[in-house]
């Protein structure tokens, strides 16, 4: 199995090269496309120097070379991973996204899994009481919530449960002076990311809602559903094993495909949170027009798409037995 | 007709509302809503020349409200049109020419959707400068692999069919038989699209503008939510109203989508 | 009416079926339905096959979900049936589920349909015995491996582990009448069970009902089509045509010297197993028309009858003793070679 497995990943890896070269030529074009470049951008956020000194410095990096030599350059230090120099956070752009990454990483993850058992739950229950004002209720909610901005229904939930009721904190991940345990800790981010998951998870319910009533539908009209009636299976059971089970499948797929959306809606959230992840360094990466912060955190943010993706096609194949690789037998 | 059902009916009407307010804001509320009219933080209902009150800084919310349609029905219409527009050219030339045409457009629409969205629209508008036109591009460059994927999908299943073999075989050359008679039959199910991108492209200039990445010169609906964020504990409303017009907004779109798609859904199923 | 088979004893059969009649619900609600059983009533004892044969529309799947309770809410059932004795139509719906399973067990006519593709097949055993015989864990195991070795599956203990995709036609439905007979019902139901398999394995399959009936006492209702499949197997037959009974009898006489002109037919139609003369003109003759509707106040077979009279025509002829079974014809025994 560990052997599939490994040939299944170097096989998407593979496959995603020709993804991240695309998105490293278009963000490449968009730091060309920028007036000035990046050595005026440096200056300006390092107090300046005069020609001379910014010449030397293109020169060093490899600035004054022709277009197709730039691109080449740029290419290596994307592949390893030198990212350049941020001048609004004043230090060199990998490190200033690996420091955020974990708490974005949280955060979605977080809001991808509650997303999808919110989701699946109440799309569950609208399809098996199909028809009826629950299953209307139940879409019509769904729908309502995906319509609302996730900024707004972030601040309606501060004003409701941070001003009016206090439950909740205002803003960050952690708080200053909290425990230092690692129990302490983890209880007391936990507690600050209960209003953004929350909120990012109902703006993105509605898709898997939707697929999973879809799916319960069908597969309460599949012919082993009649079997196990026939068998005397209790409702309870045969609703569990023998019709949401399978239905969870379109559900699983769909997880990934919604990572990039949850990954933008996380840069509005963060900002109203105040969550130090990727989403508000991205945001203050843009107020302070730093480029290369904005470039490394696009890269960043594709390279997490896919790695989402490869995990839940893992977990896919997994989860469903009749997924095979190449050469028939199962994953 | 009725087969709209009750929710594509509420959408429509809704969507109605929203385009002859937007169509004739200048009516409904002349002059320019930056403009500081009366005093500050006055409460909804109680001026009746100023019906939803003022912002912290004197300015009308009602008139913002009326001229914010513009903007975020504008930005959406025009850049989910240009979404879905990029999207069946790319998708009808992937779908019918095949080949390496179709890898080369594949890995490239691949490569769009692995991104995520908004942070491409975001770098856009970082890059090329916060202007209405910038960030209609922006938001459309970011929308079209959904459309192109399904186009190409329909195309390859339709070009099988009858129809495309005889007009090949009376000479057409196949790029007009790609757009002429493929391509209408494979528009279909985009209809069903077309909700959900104008949804998305609303939700996106909004979430710009909440940022402060919108048009500096426009009043938009989510630049009114930033706006209000400062002063969220004391007039909430500020920040409640603008976000329920989007999120009208997007339902009615929404709605729309989904009661089309499925007014068309049936006949598609012989 | 039901006339007791000729050796009836003094315990009830473990299946009797009087005078049921199953209606769907027409569209729009209204009164009026489709009537798709009208009056059909036979019994079945233990260690005993009875053939309910019939073409589509003859009523044998409604009279079958009907016993087993696994019809629409919507469907209409009145009549009798009786489980060891038990009336089971006026039971409440819990306890119905109960006996499903318990008392009856059912294979369909899809074997890969029957079984939850996520699910080991294995595992869908197991669950029959934790619901219906507290068994848990290992020993339900244990049991489940003792079940797939009696229908026949070699290795039981790997292919427990297996999911239904990676199994043959044969062994999926294998597999599912291990998963029907998993609580010991005395009752075993079956649609069709073999229509859906290649010849071979069709042949497996009905020796190994065969096998089970014999030993673990069964009384098996084995609907088909294929008059063949039920003359290979069945102790007794019974035709079925637009929702009644037309003949019931020992199958050796049903086959051989069918009473009924439609059995005639079916079985002119079949391909006779072991056939002495095969002159052309005696092979698949085409019977016009298609079936009547159930219900009506005339014999539904008379448009497309050799021997139709007026009186046929103008009432219901009613199942009456016949020889060592039973016919509804006015005309009984008239139609031969």
């Amino acid at each position: 199995m560990t052997r599939h497995t490994g040939s299944f990943i170097a096989r998407r890896l593979l496959q995603a090269i020709p993804v991240i070269l695309i998105v490293a030529v278009g963000v490449f074009a968009l730091l060309e496309l920028a007036e000035g470049d990046a050595v005026d951008a440096f200056l300006a956020g390092t107090g300046g120097g005069d020609v001379a000194f910014a010449e030397r410095l293109r020169q060093d990096w490899g600035l004054d070379q022709s277009l197709p030599v730039r691109f080449l350059i740029y290419l290596e230090a994307v592949f390893t991973l030198d990212l350049g120099y941020s001048v609004a956070v004043s230090m060199p752009v990998m490190q200033a996204i690996a420091i955020r990454l974990p708490n974005t990483i949280l955060m979605m993850g977080s809001a991808i899994l509650l997303s999808a058992a919110l989701g699946s739950f109440f799309g569950g229950i609208a399809a098996l009481k199909r028809g009826t004002p629950v299953d209307t209720g139940i879409t019509v909610t769904g729908l309502v919530l995906n319509a609302m901005p996730n900024f707004w229904l972030g601040l309606i939930f501060i004003v409701v449960f941070v001003v009016k009721l206090s439950w909740f904190p205002l803003a960050g991940i952690a708080t200053i002076d909290g425990p230092t345990d690692f129990l302490g800790r983890a209880a007391d981010i936990a507690w600050h990311l209960v209003l953004p998951v929350l909120t990012l998870a109902l703006t993105y319910m509605a898709l898997y809602l939707r697929l999973m009533r879809g799916a319960m539908i069908e597969t309460q009209a599949s012919e082993w559903v009649r079997a196990a009636r026939a068998r005397g299976l209790p409702r309870g059971r045969i609703i569990r094993r023998h019709i949401a089970r399978p239905a969870l499948l379109p559900v699983v797929t769909m997880l990934g495909l919604q990572t990039g959306n949850l990954l933008g809606g996380s840069v509005v959230i963060e900002s109203v949170f105040s969550i130090p992840g990727l989403g508000s360094l991205a945001y203050q990466a843009v107020a302070q027009r730093d480029l290369p912060l904005v470039a490394g955190i696009l890269l960043a943010g594709t390279l997490l798409v896919i790695v989402v993706n490869l995990v839940v096609d893992l977990a896919y194949a997994r989860l469903d037995p009749r997924v095979t690789d190449d050469r028939g037998r199962a994953a | 007709m009725t087969r709209l059902g009750f929710g594509g009916w509420f959408g429509l009407g809704a969507l109605g509302l929203l385009v002859l307010v937007a169509l004739a804001a200048d009516l409904i509320a002349p002059g320019d809503p930056l403009d500081i009219v009366a005093r500050p933080m006055l409460p909804p209902f109680t001026d009746w020349a100023h019906p939803l009150g003022t912002d912290q800084l004197g300015r009308d919310v009602f008139a913002a409200m009326i001229h914010g349609t513009r903007v975020s029905l504008l930005v959406g219409l025009a850049a989910a049109a240009g979404a879905i527009g990029i999207g069946i050219v790319v998708g009808t030339l992937a779908g019918f020419l095949t080949g390496w045409v179709d890898d080369v457009l594949m890995r490239v629409t691949e490569a769009f959707q692995t991104v995520p969205t908004f942070l491409l629209a975001l770098a856009m508008v970082s890059v090329l400068g916060a202007s209405t036109p910038n960030i209609i591009l922006a938001i459309g460059i970011s929308s079209w692999p959904q459309t192109a994927r399904l186009v190409r999908a329909e195309i390859l299943s339709l070009k099988s069919r009858d129809y495309v073999d005889a007009a090949r075989m009376a000479g057409m050359r196949p790029l007009m038989v790609a757009f002429r008679e493929v391509l209408p039959g494979a528009l279909q199910p985009v209809i069903a699209l077309v909700g959900v991108t104008v949804g998305a492209a609303i939700l996106v200039e909004s979430s710009l503008a909440f940022l402060g990445l919108g048009d500096p010169n426009e009043v938009s609906w989510g630049g009114m939510v930033a706006n209000g964020r400062a002063v969220l504990r004391i007039a909430p409303h500020l920040v409640v109203i603008p976000g329920l017009a989007v999120a009208l907004a997007v339902l009615s779109v929404s709605l729309i989508g989904d009661a089309f798609g499925r007014r068309l859904a049936p006949a598609r199923e012989r | 009416m039901v006339t007791p088979a000729p050796e009836e004893t003094t315990a009830p059969p473990p299946l009797a079926v009087d005078d049921l009649r199953v209606s769907f619900a027409a569209r729009g609600g209204d009164a009026a339905g489709t009537l798709a059983v009208d009056g059909i009533g036979f019994a079945v004892p233990a260690g005993s096959i009875l053939g309910l044969i019939g073409e589509s529309g003859s009523g044998k799947s409604a009279t079958l979900l009907a016993i087993a309770g696994l019809l629409p809410a919507s469907a209409r059932v009145e009549g009798t049936v009786r489980l060891d004795g038990r009336s089971l139509l006026d039971l409440p719906e819990r306890q119905r589920a109960r006996l499903r399973g318990r008392g009856i067990g059912m294979i369909f006519q899809n074997p890969g349909g029957s079984l939850n593709p996520v699910l080991t097949v294995g595992s869908q055993i197991d669950e029959v015995l934790t619901v219906h015989r507290g068994l848990t864990g290992r020993a339900a195991r244990a049991e489940t491996e003792s079940l797939l070795a009696k229908v026949g599956i070699g290795d039981p203990r790997n292919r427990a582990n297996v999911y239904a995709h990676q199994l043959s036609g044969g062994l999926k439905q294998r597999v599912a009448i291990a998963a029907a007979l998993a609580a010991g019902p005395s009752v075993l139901l079956a649609d069709e069970p073999t229509t859906a398999l290649d010849a071979t394995v069709q042949a497996q399959i009905l020796d190994l009902l065969l096998d089970l009936v014999a030993r673990e006492n069964l009384a098996l209702l084995l609907v088909t089509h294929d008059l063949a499949v039920a003359a290979s197997v069945a102790d007794r037959i019974a035709v079925a045509y637009a929702g009644r009974i037309v003949e019931e009898g020992p199958a050796a006489e049903v086959v051989r010297r069918p009473a009924h002109p439609y059995s005639h037919a079916l079985g002119q139609a079949a391909l006779p197993f072991g056939a002495e003369t095969m002159r052309r003109e005696d092979l698949l003759p085409e019977l016009p028309g298609r079936m009547a509707s159930a219900g009506g106040s005339a014999c539904a077979f008379a448009p497309r009858c050799p021997l139709a009279v007026a009186r046929c025509r103008a009432e219901v002829p009613l199942l009456t003793p016949f020889g060592s079974g039973r016919v509804a014809c006015f005309r009984a025994g008239e139609v031969g070679a």
